[in-house]
């Protein structure tokens, strides 16, 4: 017994140093834009804990969660910005996205509440759709989101007098904005990983996987279906907001563009692709896919160069295109996610018996 | 008299064009075994789903403990006191038992997704409380020794067990049970009829289709016949088990 809770602690203290000298250790190895796709593994963390809520914990599929990363990220943006000259700080803005976020939850969960499967699908990849046409047009006749030319100069966090924006010396040591806001990621990421942790531990989460299982027999136990597939939704949604605030501001640049269909997709092939469900597979996976397009980007041009002395397929294609194979045998070969929980292991070997 | 604790008065069900319940009235007093019989196909299932707020009848009267549950839905149903099996299983098969019947205390307990996050002591209390009484249902039914094991795996007995001890974990006034015999052999039967007496006797009104009629006339306090949606025999085992109308009924299906 002892035994376990020593190891368990040895564990966590070995990553949380690990975690907390990453960004050097990455940054003076390989650079600081590595440190900056670090940070957005992070986000891409809280993303996928977020639609993992919903598609993992509550079975329901939604296509269209880059939605509420749109609403995060906005609300961030036209409270901290020259666009209307409003600079509400961080601990203000982060929470009204997420609270915005949630609600636009309930939006969406709210019509499709009798809908499964396919028609699911369509309907949350339309509204996904729908929030960002709209980010694209509420330029006129009010000008509210700068339309497709987005909205730039997103003010950087401000924590005491420390602005996230600018490099500072501690100690000799010089952090970059990628490393300050590294720290920042990591810790709502650790918030968030709590949330949903506790959360699936719980008379909640207990009640998700009923329904995921049999709607009707959870119903026939008193489960109001209604509440608590929406909540879901919105608590879903609450992450994805917090991650979109977070990224309007680190970026200091939005636009329609970065929410698009190809994330939402991308957000859920994490979830997937890492094993629906079961948090520590969701968060490889959100790392894995944060990175691996990044390492290909990498690799690609300069082997062609070496292989062939001149670029064969443009590296860009030749790194979608590998990606795309990479999931495919992925699917083929481990449907159940690179790290799945053991019930789902289960379920799948069950399902290739029988 | 004995105090009715469900009534349920011109109760219809159609679907398209079959009339699957026409007209159904019937009492159920506190404290007795009440059994529902009758053909396959005679709406005895129908008339669950009905109770148990999973299909809207089309017209008529349902009250139950002094609420109106006409048209309620399932979970304002099973708050007010009905919890139900069903007569083709449906437990959450990856959940292990001990789960299923925590689910059970879904509806008798408060926590909120902020009390869960914040897990203060409140809601730790409570996540206690619903183990402790899952584990305790468990023994009652008598399946506390594959607590841990998931629900598909368990043996069609246990399996029908779990589910009476998941729909006990909502503290029901009424449990109805849906041919909970089916598929048991003799034993199995004999200790499955000790159960659902324990049950009445520990103060649960049951409502029960069967079809091992043995058993139903053992069992039951008073019965009710059911034959093409219509209710054609109601009363004392001995009574109705004489009447023609519903010996003709059953000879009917024979015959078929
Ligand atoms: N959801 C439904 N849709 C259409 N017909 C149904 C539905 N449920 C039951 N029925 C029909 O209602 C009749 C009564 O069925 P049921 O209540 O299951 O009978 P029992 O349980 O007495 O064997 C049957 O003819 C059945 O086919
Ligand atoms: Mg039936």
């Amino acid at each position: 017994m002892t035994m376990d809770t020593n190891k368990k602690l040895a564990v966590f203290i070995a990553s949380a140093i690990v975690l907390a000298v990453l960004p050097f250790v990455v940054g003076n190895t390989l650079g600081n834009s590595w440190v900056r796709t670090i940070d957005f593994a992070l986000l891409y963390v809280m993303l996928a804990l977020g639609l993992n809520i919903v598609v993992g914990f509550a079975g329901l599929l939604d296509l269209g969660f880059i939605a509420f990363y749109a609403v995060g990220a906005y609300t961030f943006a036209l409270l901290g910005s020259p666009h209307f000259d409003i600079h509400l700080p961080f601990y203000i803005s982060i929470p009204l996205g997420a609270g915005l976020a949630a609600m636009f939850g309930l939006l969406l969960g709210t019509p499709v509440l009798k809908l499964k499967g396919d028609y699911l699908a369509i309907v949350t990849l339309g509204f996904g759709e729908i929030i960002r046409i709209f980010m694209n047009n509420l330029n006129a006749p009010v000008n509210i989101t700068n339309g497709p030319q987005g909205i730039n100069l997103i003010d950087p966090i401000q924590i005491g007098g420390l602005s996230l924006g600018k490099a500072v010396e501690v100690f000799g040591f010089t952090l970059n904005p990628v490393h300050l806001y590294y720290y920042v990621f990591l810790f709502l990421t650790v918030m968030v990983v709590i949330m949903v942790y506790r959360l699936q531990h719980s008379r909640i989460g207990r009640a998700w996987v009923a329904m995921r299982e049999d709607s009707i027999a959870a119903a026939a136990m008193g489960l109001n279906i209604r509440n608590i597939k929406l909540l879901a939704f919105a608590l879903g949604a609450l992450s994805g907001g917090v991650a979109g605030g977070l990224f309007s501001t680190f970026q200091g640049f939005i636009s329609p563009e970065s929410f698009g269909l190809l994330e939402s997709i991308m957000i859920l092939a994490m979830v997937v692709l890492g094993g629906m469900g079961h948090i520590p597979g969701v968060i490889l996976g959100a790392v894995v896919l944060t990175i691996a397009p990044e390492i290909l980007r990498d690799v690609i041009g300069p082997l062609q160069m070496k292989a062939f002395g001149k670029m064969l397929v443009d590296p860009e294609n030749a790194r979608m295109l590998l990606f795309g194979a990479a999931m495919v045998i992925m699917m083929l070969v481990r449907p159940e996610g690179m790290w799945p929980s053991k019930r789902r292991a289960a379920e799948f070997k069950d399902a290739k018996k029988g | 008299m004995s105090e009715v604790l469900l009534k349920i008065e011109g109760i219809n069900k159609r679907f398209g064009g079959l009339h699957a319940l026409s007209n159904v009235s019937l009492h159920i007093n506190k404290g007795e075994i009440y059994g529902l019989i009758g053909p396959n196909g005679a709406g005895k299932t129908t008339m669950f789903n009905v109770l148990t707020g999973l299909y809207t009848p089309d017209e008529g009267s349902f009250t139950f403990d002094g609420n109106d549950l006409f048209r309620a839905p399932p979970h304002v149903v099973v708050k007010s006191g009905i919890a139900r099996t069903f007569q083709n299983i449906r437990l959450f098969h990856e959940m292990t038992a001990l789960e299923n019947v925590m689910v059970g205390r879904h509806i008798r307990s408060k926590a909120n997704a902020l009390g869960a996050v914040l897990r203060n002591k409140a809601t730790r209390d409570e996540e206690a409380a619903i183990e402790a009484k899952a584990w305790e249902l468990l023994r009652y039914v008598g399946i506390e020794d594959v607590a841990y094991e998931r629900a598909k795996n368990l043996s069609y007995g246990h399996q029908r067990r779990l589910e009476i001890a998941r729909a006990l974990a909502t503290e029901p006034k009424l449990l109805a049970l849906d041919e909970p015999a089916a598929g048991m052999n003799p034993s199995e039967t004999e200790s499955l009829k000790a159960l659902m007496e324990k049950i009445r006797d520990g103060g649960v009104t049951v409502l029960l289709i069967e079809h091992d009629v043995k058993l139903m006339m053992g069992l039951c306090d008073r019965i009710a016949v059911l034959d093409y949606g219509k209710k054609i025999a109601e009363g004392v085992p001995e009574v109705v088990r004489k009447d023609p109308k519903v010996i003709e009924a059953y000879l009917g299906v024979a015959h078929e």
